[in-house]
This record gives C-alpha cells, structure tokens and sequence, in this order.
C-alpha cells in the first residue's frame, strides 16, 4: 500500500492518522494538538490564499500548513 | 514541622516559573514563551509555621536527555535528595505533557500532579475527569489556574498538610523482550542496596544510558554492561511509542470536549469563503478604524479643554506661590503641556479601537484572518499570525509589537517585530488625513470628496501592507533567514463576547499600558522642546539654529528644516509631529493646534509647501523611527538593542530614501 499522507486527502475525507514523520519539534507541536496513531482527522476547508487547510482534530479546529501535512501519514479506514 | 524539599518539574511554558515566583515570592521574569528558565533555581516557601524549599527545575518535555536542560532536569530528579515532584501540567496540552508525567512515574519517586492553566482549558471547552485521571496514573492531582491567588493558596495548603506516599503501583509495560531483559538486569541489582528504583535503572543500563552506566560502574566497582553481557539495542523509538500510546490511550480516556461546532462551521464557511473572506475581513477592520477616528475627536476635544482650563489655574497658582515665572512657564507650557497634549490625543482612539478590537478577539474571529492570510506569510517565510499582530499594530505598535508573543518561531517574531511600524498606527490616521484632504481633495464635506480621500486613504495602507510583505520577504532572505518554520493555527470555537470583561481588559492592559510608556517619555520631551524654542542663542532661538542646520538635509528630500525637526522632536508620538510644525512656523514658545484645515492650508503654503511637500510628509510620516513608546517595547520584546537599532533604521532609511527619490524625480 502507498503512504497518503494529509496533504492529498481532500476536503469532507475523514482519516485516521497512521504515524507522523517529522523531527522532534514540530512531532512535539503535533503531538501537543492530540495527533496520535488512531486519532481521526476530518479535513474540513482550504484557505484563500492555498498552502494551510483547516482540520477537525478531536473536535477542535487546527490549521496545518501543507508542508507540514505532508508529514502525517494516514490511512482512510481504521483498523 | 518538618521543612519538605519540593522540586518543580514540567514541559516549558506551562506556568512552572510563575507558579515558582508566586509559591515563593521571588520575581524570576516569566515569560509567555517557551524555554525561559535555563538553570534550577532555588526559592524558600514560607506558609503558616512551616519553611520549605522549592527547587524550579528547567522546563522539559522528556527524560531521554535530548538537551542541555533535559540533562539538567534529570540529573536532578535522579540523584538529587528531596521529598517530591510535582508536575506542572497545562490542562489544555495534555496529552503531550502527560509524555513526561509518565517518564517521571518511571522513576518512581513521589509525584503529585499540577494541572494548571484550568481555565484556559475550560475556555477552550475542555474538561478533564480529575478523579479517573489520579486512578488511571495513581497519582494526587491539583488543579490550578496560573496567578489566581485562590488556586495558589489551595497548592500551598496541600504542601503543608502532605504526607508523602512512596510507592506507586503504577507501571508501564514494555515488549517481552524488554520486560525479560528489565527483570534479567533488576534481579542482579537486587543484591545491592540502592537508592534509585531498579526497574528505572535497568531500562537505562539496557539503553546504554552513559551517565547511568558510568553510576552503576564507580558504585558498584564493575563494568556492568560486559558483565551481565548486555548487547547493543536500540529501545529508545519502541519506549518512545510505548509512552506515547499509554499517553494518548489515558488521555482518550480522561479528556473530551464538551461544544459541538456545527455552527461554527457555518460561520467558518462564510468567513473562508473564496468570495467573502477578504471582503468580510476589510469591512471588519475599516469599520474599527472609521469609529475610532470618528468617535475619538470628541472625547478629544473634551481632554483638550479641561487641560487647558486646569492649566490657567495651575499656572496662576504657581505663579501666587512665589515660583518664578521662568520655572513656572517651564513647567506649565513645557512639560505639562507636552504631556496633557500627548495624553489627549492617544487616550480616546486608544480607549475606542482596543475595545473594539478586543471584541473581536474574543469572538474568536482573529484566528481566521490568520488563516485567511497565511499563504501570503509562508512566501515571505514568515508566520500567518503576522497578520494579527499587523492588524493591532493599526491601534498602536506598541500593542502589535507585544502582540508578537503569539507567534513561536524567534525568526519569524523578530520579522514580525521589526515590521511593525510599517503599518501606520492610530497616531498617524489623523495627520495623513488632514494631508490628503488639504493637498489632494480638497477641504469639503461633499459626498464625492469623502470618497475619494477614504480611496486614498485605502491606497496609502495598501502601500503600507505591501511594504510590510517587502521588508519581511528581504529580512527573512538576509539577516533573518531561514526555513518558514511548522505552523500550528488553533482556530478557537466562536463564543459570544463577553463585553465587561473585553472593556476592563482592553483598558488596563493596552490603553494604560502604553499611556503610561508615552507619558514617561513626554515629559522630559516637553522639558527639552520648551527649552529649545525659548532659550535664545545671540538673539535667535535655538530652534531656530537648529531649523536653519537641518534646511540643507531638509531640502535634499524636498522638505525644510522645520519638518526635519518636528519629526525629531515628534519622537514621544506621532500626534504631536504636526503641533511641533506649527509652533516652529508661527514662533510660539509652546505647541499650538490648528483652528481650521483652512487656516493650516494658508500657513502651510505660505510656508512653502507644495503637493509634493505634501506627498514627502506623508511618506516620512508612515516610514520613519517608531515611537519612543513603541522602541521601548521593542528593547523589552527583542531585549536586544541591536534589534532595537535596526527596527529604527530600516524603516528610517526607506523613508528617507523614498521621499530623496522624488525630489530627485519631480
């Protein structure tokens, strides 16, 4: 199976996050938002300007830039 | 009594120092940010009949030693003699915190749990099972709420009256293949008499852990690792996750979320919108700034005439008390005058655009322009929260400059910083008005004129916000480079502001705040422009010496040597620039306001000034030096004066460049 990872979702998908593959900071800052395995993301909207979209993350509202997302592994059943 | 020793761990920024400074009375600086206290430091809690010593250990976000702090942090917790740890924990990031209160469970020493910060946590709508979560960790939990000296006293009564309770039945369970390993190596620890829990020490020794090797081996007198024959693994990521799921699998358990967001999404969905979010976004803020210009003249004016009146009657009574008249004008048209005048003029849009402001934030609405807005920031490097701190700074520079704390990444704050004043705050807005509608419109109250100058208005903030992008783009490719770092945007619930409690805020917090600031700075302004345009060199002010030196740089840029020096001596606030220029002009001892924009249209003329004077007066009005106030800000956000030098010059030097350009052109 391919790693998808949140960037590609797309807008209404429902996930379930798989593992986060960055360093240590910014896996601390996503960690702080309640992202863990088996945590269920909704992707919710873009943004005007592109390059962050908004996340239904345990009901809570979080921005997360592309770039970043790109490092959230999902998959979109969960197990 | 016993005298307990008390060591205060926790991630950064949870409240630990001020918890510290408060349990303790000393006054460590606290921060807003992360990674403030570097080294442990030591504070005696003096509570009923009893003295106990505190030990603020530096903020941590694990016990695997990553950094100079963690290092610190758990040397002390290891090997160090005291009678229990308590954990501070921000009740609203739990799950990352509850990482480290499950390490330090691990050392099985006392622990008592901190949950700080409850009201943050409850305004974000989250509530934790406290009875389930001391169950599931076996673990005494308190809760508390940062400075508020109920919650405080709470915490102190529970030091005074704690028992200590030793052991904790509480365990976290590795792979078999570690468990078999932890018993192999604890079942030869058993024969020693040691003061540190076995278990902990042998998941380290099992790790390869050097300072807990290097401990076993000078106590005990043996190389541990070859005698039990301990081989290389790497354990470090499967404890990692251990932890982390144990983490996340209580924090499912205790935490949830009371609010449902259906109709958030609603509103989001109008506020994000392709087609409205921008719109929305303008008429929101133009809205904030015409009632803060239109408004603010009033209580203006009604500051203006009750300083005055209180001036004629303090200078006659100085004046019956025997004070010499020199002293006494000194005093009354310099420095009280500067300052009443400083205070009428910032006081009321202060006291209007911050509430207003403020409502806005509590209704939750700021996140979104952030989010709106941050694919513009992430080109320039910089954080979308730059947004927000640009959209105070129209109320004051000040406010934007300490609003910068929101944002996490250093670079990017200091790019945020230095930025700041190129948004054009409230001081400026009635100046550059009067400008345009003296030099570009022209002064009548019809319908057509009132929009062209609210265009141009528009168009010279454009300007502005374009400039910030510019300067931001260029600092974060040279002395600020580097990489736009992860951003997390909370975009909070929406909830129905609460007016009181914004007002009360708004006021005490802001408007003083930065009243304060600019009256400290005003007074000795006033002391030196009234010694200026009074003490007479060979016939002739010294003001005047100065105005004839500054003529040549003056005209270089197309201005004259009164404008050059009103803008210097303009340093204590943007409002009394003008006022300056027409006391130079007219040759009066003291500032003078203008009566009519006709009447300040003849002077000004008569004085020289074109459109174009008119056009390098608005370019050096919005791109020069901040405020004493807003540099002072600075000096305390960045505590670097190099920062500070350079959040003078760069908007100096466009300025100046800018205005020498069209000279040079027209």
């Amino acid at each position: 199976m391919i790693d998808l990872s949140l960037d590609k979702c797309l807008v209404g998908e429902k996930v379930y996050v798989e593992r986060v593959e960055s360093l240590f900071d910014i896996k601390r800052r996503l960690l702080d938002i309640g992202l863990s395995y088996g945590t269920e993301v909704v992707v919710l909207y873009d943004s005007i300007c592109g390059g962050i979209r908004a996340y239904k993350i345990r009901n809570t509202l979080i921005g997360i830039r592309d770039n970043d997302a790109k490092n959230i592994i999902v998959r979109r059943r969960n197990a | 009594m016993h005298n307990k020793k008390i060591a205060l761990a926790g991630n950064p920024n949870v409240g630990k120092s001020t918890i510290f400074n408060s349990l303790t009375h000393s006054r460590e600086h606290t921060g807003n940010w992360a990674g403030k206290t570097v080294g442990t430091t030591e504070g005696i809690m003096k509570y009923k009949d009893t003295k106990h010593y505190v030990y603020d250990l530096p903020g941590i976000y694990s016990l695997l030693p990553h950094s100079e702090e963690e290092r610190i942090a758990r040397d002390f917790l290891i090997f160090d003699d005291y009678d229990f740890i308590i954990v501070v924990c921000d009740a609203s990031s739990l799950l990352r915190n509850l990482n480290l209160v499950l390490q330090l469970k691990e050392i099985n020493k006392d622990l008592v749990l901190c949950l700080n910060l409850i009201d943050e946590a409850k305004k974000k709508n989250i509530s934790i099972n406290k009875v389930l979560l001391e169950k599931l960790l076996d673990i005494k939990v308190i809760e508390t709420c940062g400075f508020e000296k109920n919650s405080l006293n709470k915490l102190k009564e529970f030091i005074y009256n704690y028992k200590g309770r030793k052991s904790s039945s509480f365990k976290l369970k590795y792979s078999s293949f570690i468990e078999d390993k932890i018993s192999y190596i604890s079942s030869f620890l058993d024969k020693y008499d040691l003061s540190i829990d076995k278990r902990w020490l042998s998941l380290n020794i099992l790790r390869r852990d050097e300072m807990v090797v290097s401990y076993i081996n000078n106590l005990l007198n043996i190389d541990i690792l070859s005698e039990l024959e301990i081989g290389v693994y790497d354990i470090d990521d499967e404890m990692v996750e251990c932890i982390n799921n144990k983490a996340s699998d209580i924090y499912n358990k205790t935490v949830s979320f009371d609010k449902d967001y259906s109709k958030d999404r609603v509103l989001d969905k109008i506020f994000t919108s392709k087609s409205l979010g921008i719109p929305i976004m303008l008429l929101f803020l133009g809205l904030i700034f015409l009632l803060t210009i239109k408004i603010s003249n009033y209580p203006s004016s009604m500051l203006f005439s009750f300083f005055s009146y209180l001036e004629d009657i303090l200078f006659n009574s100085l004046i019956d008390l025997g004070i010499s008249k020199v002293l006494v004008d000194l005093f009354v048209n310099g420095v009280y005058k500067v300052t009443t005048w400083v205070i009428s003029v910032m006081l009321p849009p202060m006291m209007i655009f911050f509430p207003l402001f403020t409502l806005l934030e509590d209704f939750g609405y700021l996140p979104r322009i952030a989010f709106n807005l941050d694919g513009m920031f992430s080109k320039c490097s910089s954080c979308g929260k730059q947004a927000l701190t640009m959209a105070m700074g129209f109320g004051c520079n000040c406010v934007g400059v300490t609003g910068c704390r929101i944002i996490d990444s250093k670079r990017e704050r200091l790019i945020a910083i230095l930025t700041n004043v190129f948004i054009p705050c409230n001081g400026k807005f009635p100046t550059i008005i009067a400008l345009i509608s003296m030099f570009f419109v022209g002064i009548n109250s019809s319908l057509s004129s009132l929009f062209l100058s609210t265009g141009i208005l528009l168009l010279i903030i454009l300007f502005c916000v374009l400039m910030t992008f510019l300067v931001s783009k260029i600092l974060s490719m040279t002395i600020l480079s580097g990489y736009s770092s992860s951003f997390v945007l909370e975009l909070t619930p929406y909830r129905r502001p609460r007016i009181m409690k914004t007002i009360i805020t708004s006021i005490f917090e802001r408007t003083l705040f930065v009243l304060g600031r600019a009256v400290i700075v005003a007074i000795p302004c006033g002391f030196i422009i009234w010694c200026l345009a009074n003490i007479n060199i060979s016939g002739i002010s010294i003001l005047n010496h100065l105005i004839s030196f500054f003529n040549p740089f003056g005209n270089l840029l197309g201005l004259d040597g009164v404008i050059i020096l009103s803008f210097l001596l303009g340093f204590p606030a943007n409002e009394i620039i003008m006022p300056i220029m027409l006391m130079c002009y007219l040759n009066s001892g003291s500032l003078v306001e203008y009566s009519s924009l006709f009447e300040l249209r003849n002077l000004l003329i008569d004085n020289g000034w074109t459109i174009l004077t008119a056009v390098s007066v608005i370019i050096l009005f919005l791109f020069h030096y901040p405020c004493s106030t807003a540099c002072l800000t600075i000096k305390k956000e960045t505590d670097s004066w190099y920062y500070t030098f350079l959040s003078i010059v760069i908007p100096t030097f466009i300025g100046v460049f800018l205005c020498f350009i069209i000279n040079l052109l027209f």
